[in-house]
């Protein structure tokens, strides 16, 4: 049997995806991140008379600290899979990747490890940010004169 | 009505996400950067601005906030200093971001060992 004809095989045994399932599940978990954030930053701006821009950098940090101690504790990597974007696309992704790979990398020294591993899959995210913000900065200075 | 607007701004941002993860060969990496770049493109013309408006923390949660964070601390530099703002500004609000997961996730790994 030839490579083509296995992967026939294991295409026709494996289970199909169920995209709509995934999608539905997406959209109610990551509306129940926005749902929560948009909660805690109402608490914060209450509780502490912050302004709104304020108290939502409060609720990224908190949001961030909460995904990083649920990676450390070893659960949080069960609910990506499980939540798939409604996890990934909110600061808790971002979160994630970064804790994930400290973890990870830790073991191969401070340096050569954890040092140049830290932000293995954040890093394009930081990269292309400050990228196209960059390039879209200059061509509304440009267009606005 | 900002919490149902809340969940539903999260939530198509979201299930858009899974659509293209499903349909295409793209991988959770490529769609955060995908998504971060968009938030630059949606505050370029003015749109995230009105949807952290009528969303509050269902738009600011999501990573494209980060894209729109960073244009706007760029363009804020620009307006007070010039071109060296650009350069200077452009950190200022979405660092916290980084700041935050990067000392966060020193001290989770400084605490916890990898679960295999």
């Amino acid at each position: 049997m030839n490579k083509e004809e296995y992967q026939k095989i294991v295409k026709k045994h494996e289970p199909p995806e169920d995209k709509l399932h995934n999608t539905i599940y997406a959209f109610l978990i990551g509306g129940c991140v926005g749902f929560i954030a948009e909660g805690l930053t109402q608490v914060i701006m209450n509780l502490a008379n912050l302004p709104r821009i304020e108290a939502s950098t409060w609720t990224c940090l908190i949001i961030i600290f909460f995904s990083s101690l649920f990676t450390g504790l070893g659960f949080f990597d069960n609910w990506i899979t499980k939540a798939k974007a409604g996890l990934l696309l909110p600061t808790t992704g971002f979160a994630h990747s970064v804790t994930s790979s400290a973890l990870d990398y830790k073991k191969e020294g401070l340096i050569t490890g954890l040092g140049s591993n830290f932000f293995k899959l954040a890093g394009s995210v930081i990269l292309y940010g400050i990228i196209s913000a960059f390039i879209l900065v200059i061509a509304k200075v440009i267009i606005s004169g | 009505m900002i919490f149902l607007y809340s969940f539903l701004i999260a939530g198509t941002f979201c299930a858009l996400a899974q659509i293209i993860i499903d349909n295409t060969k793209l991988t959770p990496g490529h769609i955060t950067a995908l998504f971060t770049v968009l938030g630059s493109i949606l505050a370029f013309f003015g749109i995230y601005e009105k949807l952290i408006e009528l969303a509050g923390g269902g738009a600011s949660t999501i990573i494209s906030n980060f894209g729109y964070l960073l244009y706007t601390g760029a363009l804020e530099g620009f307006k007070s200093k010039g071109i060296l703002g650009i350069f200077t500004g452009l950190l200022t609000k979405g660092g916290a971001a980084i700041v935050g997961s990067v000392i966060f996730a020193s001290i989770i790994a400084l605490f916890f060992n990898p679960k295999d």
